[in-house]
C-alpha cells in the first residue's frame, strides 16, 4: 500500500510541475501592473519603475520564475494586494469554508441523486424514469449564479425562511473555537448549539445551489449501476429464493451498486470545489473560490497563483485517495503505477 | 415595491420550534448590547489599518480614521437639507489642545491626558515620528502631505514632550487643512519601533494589521476580506464619548443582497448601493437616506487631446453637444446627482464644480463634426473602470447610442481592476468616462491636478495649454481675492472653450440607514465616522 | 462496445433505430424539437425580433406586457428582443469552442492512443495538467490574460474542454490500434499517419459526436458564467450571462424580469443540449445508455 502511494505520488509530480509552469505564465500574462497599483494613485512613471525594480518585475521571465519557485519551496506564496495578507495564511483559513460548503452540497446532491437514480432504475423507461432524467438534467442546466440569486430572492427576501446571505455566520455570532475549521463540527465540539444553528442556517442555501448542479451525474451513475446489478445473476437468484422486493433492493442491489457511486462522489467533490466559485460570490461565502475571483479581477497575481496551486495539489491528492479507496473497497482492482 | 415583511423572531418561534425558543433567553440578554452595536455593510473590504501602507485602499482609510487620532479635526455645520456635514472652515482640537499659527510656523500644544490604546502617553516625539514616516515612505501619504507643502522631516520639530512645531517651506493656504485629513495620523512610535526591522524601519509590515493609535475605537477582530470588528476605547478623551460600543463591518459583494439586508432590517447602514436603489428607498421612506453632493467632485467624459481625432477642438465640442445629458441623469443616475450642463458660457461664480454651457443638440454636433473634417464620423473606443460599472456602463451605453447618430461608432471597453490606473497613466485611451474629486475643497486644487500641463495622472485627457497653466498657477498663489476670482473664472471659461473633459454631473454621496441610526455626518473622505453615530431603541 | 461502433449498422437500420429511439423516448423527441427552435432563433431571430435589441425601445423598467413580452430593462430596451437576439451569440460561441476542441482534442487524443510512446506521454501530460486546474478559474485566467473579447471566451472554453476530448479519443483509438480494418490498411501499405487520419479518426466520429452535444451544454454555461462576472462580452451586445448579471441587482427591487428571462433561456439551451446528448448516445450506442 505504501509502495503504491509513493509510486502514485511520483507519477503525479510532472502534473504538479506543469501546474506550476502554467500558473506562472498565466498570471504573468494578465494585464495590469502590480507596480502601478503599489505606487498609488498619483504616481509618476518613474516611481512605478522604481517599485517594479523593487518587486523584481523588471527581471527577465526565467529569473522571475526561479524566484517564484524558490519562494514556493519555502512555502511563501506571497502577499495579496487587495487584502494585504499573506496568501498562504488566507488560503488555509478560507479552505475549510469552501470544503464545508462543498461537502454539504455533495451530501445534498448524493441523497437526492441516489434516490432519483434508484427510482429510475427500479421503474426503467417508465414516466418516473423520464421524470427523474428531466429533473436531474434541469439541475445540471441551471447556471449556479442564477439559481443562487433566485433562491436568495425567494427564501430570504420574500419568505424570510433563510437568514441573510452574510457568509458563514449571522453577524452577531462569533466563530466557534478553531479545531477543524468546519463551523458545524467545531460548534458541536464546543457544545454551542446556538452557533451550530446559525452556521447550519447560513449554509443551507449555498449548499443546495451547489448541490443541484451535481445531482445529475450522481443520479446517472446510480441508475446505470443499479440496472447492471439488478440484471446480475445473484439478484435474480435472490428474487428466485423468494426474498421481498424491498429486501433485495436495499440489502443487496443498492449495496453493490454504490461502489461506483462512491468513487464518482470523489470526482464530483473535486469538480464542485472548483465550480463553487460563482456560488461563493453570490452568497458572500468566504471561501477560496471567491478569493480567487476577486483577485483575478483585480489583477492580483499572488492569490491567483496560490489558489490554482492549492487546487492542483488537492486534485492530485484526492485522485490518489480515490484510487486507494477503490483498492480497499474492491480488491479485484489492481493499480498500475 | 411591496413585499411581505415577516418578523423573523415570530417566524423562528413558530417555524424552528424548541431550538429557537431556548435561544430566546440568550437573545434577550444580547438585546441591550445590540442597541450599542452597529452592523455596517459594504462592497469592498479594507486591506490595511495603516493609511500610510503601500496600496492601502479607501475602506482602509475608514479603519484608520476610527482607530487613530490626528492633531486637529474639522468642525461641523448643517448643509442645505439640514444634515450634518464637516465644516471646512473650522479646525477643532483632537490630539492638540491648542495651536499658535504664525506666517512661518505653527506650534501645537498636545493634550496631556491623551494615551495610546496600550496606555502609553501620546508625546510630540510620536507626532514627529508619524509625520516623518508620512513624508518618507512614498506613494499616496507622501503625495498628500506634499499637497500641503509638508515635504521634509526637518520641518517637524518635537520641542518638548507636549509641544510640536511645524516649520513652513512656503506660505500655503492648504497646509493647515491638510493636517486634518486622514493621512497625518499619530502613531505609537515606541510600539511601532519595537516591531520594526532593519529592512522595514517604519514597521510597514507590522502596522498593516496591528493598529497602534490612540483612536476612539480599537480593533477587536479582523478577518481580511470578510469582516472587521471595532470596540469602543473606554479611555478615549479626545472628544465626547462615542455612543456605539461595537461596530461590526461585514463585506457583502452583491449589491442586491446589501439592499435586501437593509430593507429587512438585518443591517444598519451602507453607502454602497446603486443609484436606482437609493432613489427607490428614498421614495419608500422606510429607511433613512442622506444624500450629499460630493464636494469638488465631477463625473466627466474625457477625450485624449494629444491624438486624433480628439486633438481637434471641434470634434471635442461635437461630442459635448452629442451627450444625452437628461437621459444620463434619468437612466444612469436616477436623479442621484447635481446636473453640470446647460449653464452660461461665461462662468458667473467661482464655485466648483459648476454647470458647463453644453446641452444635447445633435444638429449642432453633426455640423461641428463636419466642420472638423469628419462628415462621416469615425470609429473609437469608449473606456471605463469595470469596478465602477454600475454608473459608468449605462452612461457609456447612452453616450454610444447618441454618438452613433452623428456617425461616431464607439465600442465599449471595460477595463478591469488594477489595470484601470495603469491605462490612465499610459494616457492612450481616446475616450473615457470617469470621476475625479479632491479632498481639499478649492477649484484651483481640482484644476491643478486635472487640467494642468504638468500632466498628472488625473489629467486623464493629457490636456496641455500654457494659457491654462498660467491661470492655474496665478490662482494658487494669488495675492488678493479679486485676482484669485479673476483667475478662477478665467480657467473655468477656458475649460469650457477647449472642452478636454465634458462635465456631466456632481455625484452624490448617498447613505442608507435604519431610522434608529442618529448622528451621521458627511466627511470629505466619504468614509464613516463611528464616533458620532448612535442607535435609538 | 467497440464492436458496435466498428461495424456500424447499415443506413436503413440506423434510421429505423433513430425512429425507434425517438418513439420510445419522448424526452429525446422533445430535445430535438427544442434544438430546432434554438437553431431557428439563432438564424432568424435577430431579423424577426420586434425591437432593436441594442437601442432603447420604450420607457425603462416596464414589467412584461402585450407590447413588451418580457418587459424592458433599465435602459428601456426590449428584453424579449434581447433574449432572442442573444441566441446567435451564445450558441455561436459554444459551437465555435466545441468545434475547435473537437478537431484538436480528437486529433491529439487519437494520436496519443494510436501511436503511443512519446505522443501519448506528452499529450497525456498536457491533459493531466489542464485537468488539475479548477476549470472555471482556468477559463477566467485565460480570458483575462488573452484579452477581453468574444474570441478569448471561445478559446478558453475550448482549452478547458480539451482533456475530456483527448482522453476519450485516446481510449477509443487505443482499442482500435490493432483492429481488423487497421491491419488491413497496414497490409495495403498505408503509412501510420494516413491510417490515423483516414481510418481511425473517422471511426471515432460517432462517439465524439455524442461528446460534442454533451459538452455544448457545459460550453454555454461556461461562456455565460464568464460574461456574468464581466469578462469577454462588451455591452450593449445582447448575451444571456451578461443580461442575468445586469438584472441581478434589480431582482431585489422587484424588476425580476430582467434577469429571469435570459436566465431561463440559458437554462433551456443547456437543458436541450444535455437531453440531446443523452438521446444521441442512445442512438449511437444503445448499450451505453445509463
Amino acid at each position: 500500500m505504501l509502495g503504491v502511494t509513493v509510486r502514485r505520488l511520483a507519477a503525479a509530480l510532472p502534473t504538479l510541475v506543469g501546474v506550476v509552469i502554467v500558473t506562472f505564465l498565466l498570471t504573468r500574462a494578465l494585464p495590469g501592473d502590480p507596480a502601478a497599483y503599489f505606487a498609488g494613485p498619483a504616481a509618476t512613471q518613474q516611481a512605478i519603475a522604481e517599485i517594479r525594480a523593487k518587486l523584481g518585475l523588471d527581471q527577465p521571465l526565467p529569473v522571475q520564475f526561479l524566484d517564484y519557485v524558490q519562494d514556493l519551496l519555502r512555502g511563501d506564496l506571497g502577499l495579496s494586494i487587495t487584502t494585504g495578507q499573506p496568501v498562504l495564511h488566507e488560503l488555509t483559513t478560507r479552505l475549510p469554508a469552501s470544503a464545508e460548503l462543498t461537502l454539504l452540497g455533495l451530501l445534498f446532491a448524493g441523497s437526492v441523486g441516489i434516490t432519483l437514480g434508484v427510482l429510475a432504475a427500479l421503474k426503467q423507461n417508465s414516466w418516473l424514469d423520464n421524470l427523474c432524467r428531466v429533473v436531474a438534467t434541469l439541475g445540471v442546466s441551471l447556471p449556479t449564479f442564477f439559481t443562487g440569486l433566485l433562491l436568495i430572492y425567494v427564501f430570504y427576501y420574500l419568505l424570510g425562511w433563510a437568514p441573510a446571505p452574510l457568509g458563514r455566520l449571522d453577524a452577531f455570532a462569533s466563530p466557534p473555537p478553531h479545531v477543524t475549521g468546519f463551523y458545524l463540527i467545531d460548534s458541536l465540539l464546543a457544545g454551542d448549539l446556538e452557533t451550530f444553528r446559525s452556521a447550519l442556517a447560513q449554509i443551507v442555501l449555498p449548499a443546495i445551489t451547489l448541490g443541484i448542479f451535481a445531482v445529475a451525474p450522481i443520479a446517472r451513475i446510480t441508475r446505470g449501476s443499479m440496472l447492471a446489478v439488478m440484471g446480475s445473476d445473484f439478484i435474480r437468484a435472490a428474487r428466485g429464493h423468494g426474498l421481498s422486493g424491498r429486501t433485495v433492493v436495499v440489502a443487496y442491489a443498492l449495496r453493490n451498486a454504490l461502489l461506483p457511486v462512491v468513487t464518482t462522489l470523489g470526482m464530483v467533490f473535486s469538480f464542485l470545489l472548483g465550480a463553487n466559485v460563482l456560488v461563493e460570490k453570490v452568497f458572500a461565502w468566504p471561501g477560496i473560490g471567491s478569493y480567487a475571483v476577486e483577485a483575478l479581477i483585480a489583477s492580483d497575481y499572488a492569490p491567483v497563483q496560490g489558489f490554482v496551486m492549492t487546487m492542483g495539489v488537492l486534485y492530485v491528492l484526492l485522485n490518489l485517495m480515490i484510487d486507494l479507496l477503490y483498492q480497499v473497497i474492491d480488491p479485484r482492482v489492481r493499480l498500475e503505477a | 415595491m411591496p413585499h411581505p415583511k415577516t418578523d423573523r423572531r415570530t417566524l423562528l418561534k413558530s417555524g424552528a420550534g424548541a431550538a429557537a425558543l431556548s435561544a430566546v433567553g440568550i437573545r434577550n440578554a444580547e438585546a441591550q448590547s445590540r442597541r450599542e452595536t452597529l452592523l455596517l455593510i459594504s462592497e469592498n473590504p479594507p486591506n490595511s489599518t495603516d493609511i500610510h501602507g503601500v496600496g492601502a485602499n479607501r475602506p482602509a482609510y475608514e479603519a484608520s480614521w476610527n482607530l487613530y487620532d490626528r492633531l486637529m479635526t474639522f468642525g461641523v455645520k448643517k448643509d442645505a437639507a439640514g444634515n450634518e456635514m464637516y465644516d471646512y472652515n473650522s479646525l477643532k482640537p483632537e490630539l492638540a489642545e491648542e495651536w499658535n499659527l504664525t506666517p512661518t510656523s505653527v506650534t501645537f500644544k498636545l493634550r496631556r491626558d491623551a494615551k495610546f490604546q496600550d496606555g502609553t502617553p501620546v508625546t510630540a516625539q510620536d507626532v514627529k515620528w508619524s509625520f516623518d514616516r508620512a513624508v518618507t515612505v512614498g506613494g499616496f501619504p507622501t503625495f498628500q502631505m506634499r499637497a500641503g507643502s509638508l515635504e521634509k522631516p526637518e520641518q517637524f520639530v518635537a520641542v518638548d514632550d507636549h509641544t510640536f512645531r511645524i516649520d513652513f517651506l512656503r506660505a500655503d493656504k492648504l497646509t493647515m487643512p491638510d493636517l486634518a485629513v486622514p493621512v497625518p495620523v499619530v502613531i505609537n512610535s515606541g510600539l511601532a519601533k519595537r516591531n520594526a526591522t532593519a529592512q522595514d524601519p517604519w514597521a510597514m509590515d507590522w502596522l498593516r494589521s496591528n493598529p497602534a493609535g490612540s483612536g476612539a475605537y480599537r480593533l477587536e477582530r479582523w478577518v481580511p476580506g470578510q469582516e472587521m470588528v471595532f470596540i469602543r476605547n473606554e479611555a478615549w478623551t479626545q472628544g465626547p464619548k462615542p455612543s456605539l460600543a461595537r461596530v461590526i463591518w461585514r463585506i457583502v459583494p452583491q449589491s442586491g443582497n446589501r439592499r435586501a439586508l437593509l430593507e429587512r432590517g438585518d443591517a444598519d447602514i451602507s453607502f454602497d448601493l446603486p443609484p436606482k436603489d437609493f432613489q427607490e428607498l428614498q421614495n419608500a421612506r422606510r429607511l433613512k437616506i442622506v444624500s450629499t453632493p460630493v464636494e469638488n467632485a465631477l463625473q466627466y467624459i474625457g477625450m485624449n487631446c494629444q491624438k486624433p481625432p480628439f486633438n481637434n477642438v471641434k470634434v471635442r465640442q461635437a461630442v459635448a453637444f452629442a451627450v444625452p445629458y437628461e437621459r444620463i441623469m434619468e437612466q444612469a443616475l436616477f436623479g442621484q446627482g447635481v446636473p453640470m450642463f446647460g449653464g452660461p458660457a461665461d462662468p458667473a461664480k467661482i464655485e466648483w464644480p459648476q454647470p458647463g454651457p453644453f446641452r444635447t443638440d445633435l444638429e449642432r454636433a453633426k455640423a461641428l463634426l463636419t466642420e472638423a473634417g469628419y462628415p462621416n464620423g469615425f470609429e473609437t473606443k469608449l473606456s471605463f473602470a469595470l469596478g465602477l460599472a454600475t454608473i459608468n456602463e449605462p452612461i457609456s451605453l447612452a453616450l454610444a447610442e447618441n454618438l452613433s447618430r452623428i456617425g461616431i461608432r464607439a465600442t465599449i471597453n471595460k477595463v478591469p481592476g488594477a489595470n484601470w490606473r495603469n491605462e490612465l497613466l499610459k494616457k492612450e485611451m481616446p475616450l473615457i468616462t470617469n470621476t475625479f474629486g479632491g479632498w481639499l475643497n478649492y477649484p484651483d486644487y481640482f484644476f491643478y491636478w486635472a487640467y494642468h500641463g504638468q500632466d498628472a495622472v488625473f489629467n486623464t485627457m493629457s490636456y496641455k495649454n500654457p494659457a491654462m497653466d498660467a491661470l492655474i498657477d496665478r490662482s494658487r498663489f494669488a495675492a488678493s481675492q479679486g485676482d484669485y476670482e479673476a483667475a478662477v473664472k478665467g480657467f473655468v471659461k477656458l475649460a469650457w472653450e477647449d472642452v478636454p473633459r465634458i462635465p456631466l454631473f456632481q455625484p452624490y454621496l448617498n447613505v442608507a440607514m435604519q431610522q434608529s441610526i442618529q448622528g451621521y455626518r458627511y466627511w470629505f473622505h466619504r468614509q464613516l465616522d463611528y464616533r458620532t453615530l448612535s442607535k435609538t431603541a | 462496445m467497440s464492436a458496435t461502433v466498428a461495424s456500424a449498422p447499415p443506413k436503413a437500420g440506423l434510421l429505423r433505430h433513430i425512429r425507434y429511439v425517438l418513439g420510445e423516448n419522448p424526452v429525446t423527441a422533445l430535445a430535438f424539437g427544442l434544438f430546432a427552435l434554438l437553431v431557428f432563433a439563432a438564424i432568424f431571430g435577430p431579423a424577426l425580433v420586434p425591437y432593436d435589441p441594442i437601442a432603447g425601445a420604450g420607457p425603462a423598467l416596464q414589467p412584461p406586457s402585450a407590447k413588451h413580452w418580457f418587459g424592458t430593462d433599465s435602459l428601456g430596451r426590449d428584453v424579449f428582443s434581447r433574449v432572442v437576439a442573444a441566441t446567435r451569440l451564445d450558441l455561436g460561441m459554444a459551437f465555435a469552442a466545441v468545434a475547435i476542441v473537437f478537431v484538436f482534442g480528437t486529433l491529439a487524443g487519437t494520436a496519443a492512443g494510436f501511436f503511443g510512446g512519446w505522443w501519448d506521454r506528452i499529450i497525456g501530460r498536457i491533459a493531466d495538467t489542464l485537468m488539475a486546474f479548477p476549470l472555471f478559474v482556468l477559463a477566467m485566467g485565460i480570458v483575462a490574460a488573452v484579452g477581453n473579447s468574444v474570441e478569448s471566451i471561445v478559446i478558453a472554453t475550448a482549452i478547458v474542454n480539451f482533456p475530456i476530448y483527448a482522453r476519450i479519443a485516446r481510449a477509443e483509438a487505443n482499442i482500435r490500434r490493432d483492429a481488423g480494418f487497421v491491419e488491413a490498411a497496414r497490409l495495403s501499405g498505408f503509412s501510420e499517419g494516413r491510417i490515423l487520419l483516414t481510418e481511425v479518426a473517422p471511426n471515432l466520429l460517432p462517439i465524439m459526436m455524442v461528446q460534442v452535444s454533451l459538452t455544448l451544454g457545459y460550453a454555454i454555461l461556461n461562456c455565460a458564467g464568464l460574461s456574468f462576472i464581466g469578462l469577454g462580452i462588451r455591452p450593449p451586445t445582447p448575451e444571456w450571462g451578461i443580461m442575468v448579471a445586469e438584472g441581478a441587482s434589480t431582482i431585489i427591487s422587484g424588476e425580476w424580469w430582467i434577469a429571469l428571462f435570459p436566465g431561463l433561456a440559458l437554462m433551456l439551451a443547456v437543458f436541450t443540449f444535455n437531453l440531446l446528448g443523452d438521446g444521441l448516445r442512445d442512438i449511437v450506442d444503445p448499450r451505453k445508455r445509463t
